[in-house]
C-alpha cells in the first residue's frame, strides 16, 4: 500500500467515485478510479456488452480562436479542410517531427473557433506549445472548469437518446452542441474503446448531475481507468507516453492515416522529409503471445534466433479475447502479420506472432451509404 | 491438525504434518484485482524462504509470490491454469498455489499467526 505523497488533483466527480466504491489511484496528477467494486474484467466486458460511463475530466479541453488553420504549423492533420460538425484525430508534432501528443479537434457548426481535447498527462505542455507556436495567428483559451464523460458500448445510443432526444442522429466522428439531461454539452460520437459511443463535454457544475442520471439507467455501469486501458489496447488504440512519444514520428507509429492527403503532397509539416521518406526502420505493430501469459510494456521482442528486434510498449490481458495482447515496435522487416517472434518474459523466450490490429473489431456507427 | 501462518508479503502457508500448502491472502487477492494468469513452480523445485516461487498476473500487473519458508515444491494447483479467477474467488482455499515439504520447521514457527497478520494488515 503506498501513501500518496504528491498533491493530487480531483475531477468534479471525485465524491461520486468514492460513493460508488471507486479504488482511487494517482494518474496524470489526478486521483482517479482505476476500478469500481465490479472489477476491471467485469467493467471491460460490460462496456462491450452494454454501456459504460467513464470520467475523463482529467483530459485537457480548450478553444482555439483566430486563424485556426495555423494549427497546421504543428500537426500534419488536415485542419483547414475539417468540415463543420466534424471531429478529427491528429498528432501534435515537435519541431523535429516527432509526436508530442495525440489529440482531437472539432469544428462545431456555425462556430469559428476549434474545440480541442488533449491528453491529461501532457495538457499543460501541449497548451503552452500550441499557444507559443501560433502566437500572433491564433489564441488558445483553456477550459479547466469543463468536465468530460465518455459513454461507450452498444447500448450507449439508446441510453443517451433518453436524455437527449435526437442525439442518435450523430454518426461516427460527428460533433454537436446538445442538451444532455438539461445540461448544455458538446457531444461527439467517438471514444477510446473501439465500441460505438459518445464523449460528452459539460460545465464542471453540471457533470455530477448528468453522470448520476446516466448511472441511473439499468444498462450503465461506472468504468475505471483499468478497463479503459484494456479496452483501448484490444481496439489497437495508442496510449501516448507508451505507444507513441517524442522518440517516434508518425510513420514509425503507423499513424500515417492521420496525416492529411493535402499535407502529404505539400510536405508542409515538421519532419515531413523524414516521415515521408520511405519505410521507417521500425514500425508499431500488434503482437499476440501464444500462451496465456501476458507480456507487458518493456518486454523485449526477439527473432527466433534470439536477436532483439524490438520492444513491447503496451501489453496486458484482453478480457474480450480471453487472451493476452500487446503493441510494440519491431524492425520493419518483421512488421508483417503472421511473423513468428519470441518475447523475453521473466528471462524465458515465449512464442508470439505479429498480428493485425484492432484485436477486437471496431463497431463505430458509420453513416449509412 | 493443521496450522496456518502468514508472511508480510501476504502469503499464507498451512502445515499439515510434513506437507505445507501455500497461497495468497484475501487482502493480496483484493489488491491484485482480477487474476488472469498464474505461473506455478514445477515439482521438485527448491525454494528458499523469501525466494520467488510463483507469479500471478492481474489485468493490470504481474506480482511475484514468494516462498514463505525454504523447502521443495511437491505439487501445484493445476486448476489455476484454466481458472485463474479461482484465486479471487477463494484465495485461502481452492485458490491455493502450490504444496511443499519444509526443510526447516523453525522457519514456519517464526511466521505471523492469524491474529498478528490481522494486526499487520490493519496497520497498512
Amino acid at each position: 500500500m503506498t501513501i500518496a505523497s504528491e498533491i493530487l488533483r480531483r475531477t468534479p466527480l471525485h465524491a461520486l467515485h468514492l460513493e460508488l466504491g471507486g479504488k482511487m489511484v494517482p494518474f496524470a496528477g489526478y486521483e482517479m478510479p482505476v476500478q469500481y467494486p465490479a472489477g476491471i474484467l467485469k467493467e471491460h466486458l460490460h462496456t462491450r456488452d452494454s454501456c459504460g460511463l467513464f470520467d475523463v475530466s482529467h483530459m485537457g479541453q480548450a478553444f482555439l480562436a483566430g486563424d485556426t488553420a495555423q494549427l497546421e504549423r504543428i500537426t500534419p492533420a488536415d485542419v483547414a479542410g475539417l468540415k463543420e460538425g466534424m471531429q478529427r484525430y491528429g498528432l501534435l508534432l515537435t519541431e523535429a517531427g516527432t509526436i508530442k501528443d495525440d489529440f482531437m479537434f472539432s469544428r462545431l457548426a456555425g462556430e469559428a473557433d476549434l474545440y480541442l481535447v488533449v491528453n491529461a498527462d501532457t495538457k499543460e505542455g501541449d497548451f503552452a506549445y500550441i499557444a507559443e507556436s501560433l502566437k500572433g495567428a491564433a489564441t488558445l483559451t483553456t477550459k479547466p472548469d469543463r468536465a468530460l464523460l465518455a459513454l461507450q458500448g452498444p447500448l450507449a445510443e439508446e441510453v443517451l437518446e433518453r436524455h437527449s432526444p435526437g442525439i442518435s442522429q450523430l454518426t461516427f466522428m460527428k460533433v454537436v452542441r446538445a442538451t444532455i439531461a438539461g445540461a448544455p454539452a458538446i457531444v461527439s460520437r467517438t471514444g477510446y474503446t473501439g465500441e460505438d459511443g459518445f464523449e460528452i463535454s459539460l460545465e464542471g457544475g453540471d457533470v455530477e448531475r448528468v453522470a448520476r442520471q446516466l448511472l441511473n439507467e439499468s444498462e450503465v455501469l461506472p468504468i475505471g481507468l483499468g478497463a479503459r486501458d484494456s479496452l483501448r489496447l484490444e481496439a489497437g488504440l495508442c496510449l501516448y507516453g507508451h505507444d507513441i512519444d517524442e522518440t517516434r514520428n508518425p510513420a514509425e507509429g503507423n499513424l500515417m492515416w492521420s496525416v492529411g492527403k493535402r499535407r502529404k503532397e505539400a510536405k508542409d509539416f515538421p519532419g515531413a522529409a523524414k516521415t515521408l521518406g520511405g519505410t521507417p526502420a521500425i514500425l508499431r505493430v500488434g503482437i499476440r503471445p501464444e500462451g496465456r501469459a501476458p507480456a507487458r510494456e518493456g518486454t523485449e521482442i526477439t527473432d527466433k534466433q534470439g536477436r532483439v528486434i524490438g520492444k513491447i510498449t503496451s501489453g496486458g490481458f484482453g478480457p474480450s479475447l480471453n487472451a493476452p495482447v500487446a503493441m510494440g515496435y519491431v524492425e520493419s522487416q518483421f512488421a508483417v502479420d503472421g511473423t513468428a517472434v519470441d518475447l523475453l518474459v521473466r528471462g524465458k523466450a515465449m512464442p508470439a506472432v505479429i498480428a493485425p490490429m484492432p484485436f477486437v473489431p471496431h463497431r463505430y456507427r458509420r453513416p449509412q451509404k | 491438525m493443521s496450522e496456518v501462518r502468514y508472511t508480510d508479503q501476504h502469503e499464507w502457508i498451512r502445515l499439515d504434518g510434513e506437507e505445507a500448502t501455500v497461497g495468497i491472502t484475501k487482502y493480496a487477492a483484493e489488491s491484485l484485482g482480477d487474476v488472469v494468469f498464474v505461473e506455478l513452480p514445477a515439482s521438485g523445485k527448491t525454494v528458499a524462504a523469501g525466494g520467488e516461487a510463483a507469479v500471478v498476473e492481474s489485468v493490470k500487473a504481474a506480482s511475484d509470490i514468494y516462498a514463505p519458508v525454504g523447502g521443495m515444491v511437491t505439487g501445484a494447483n493445476s486448476v489455476l491454469e484454466k481458472e485463474p479467477s479461482k484465486v479471487n474467488e477463494d484465495p485461502e482455499g481452492a485458490g491455493w498455489f502450490f504444496k511443499m515439504k519444509l526443510s526447516d520447521k523453525a522457519e514456519f514457527a517464526k511466521l505471523m499467526d492469524a491474529t498478528a497478520y490481522g494486526k499487520f494488515v490493519e496497520s497498512l
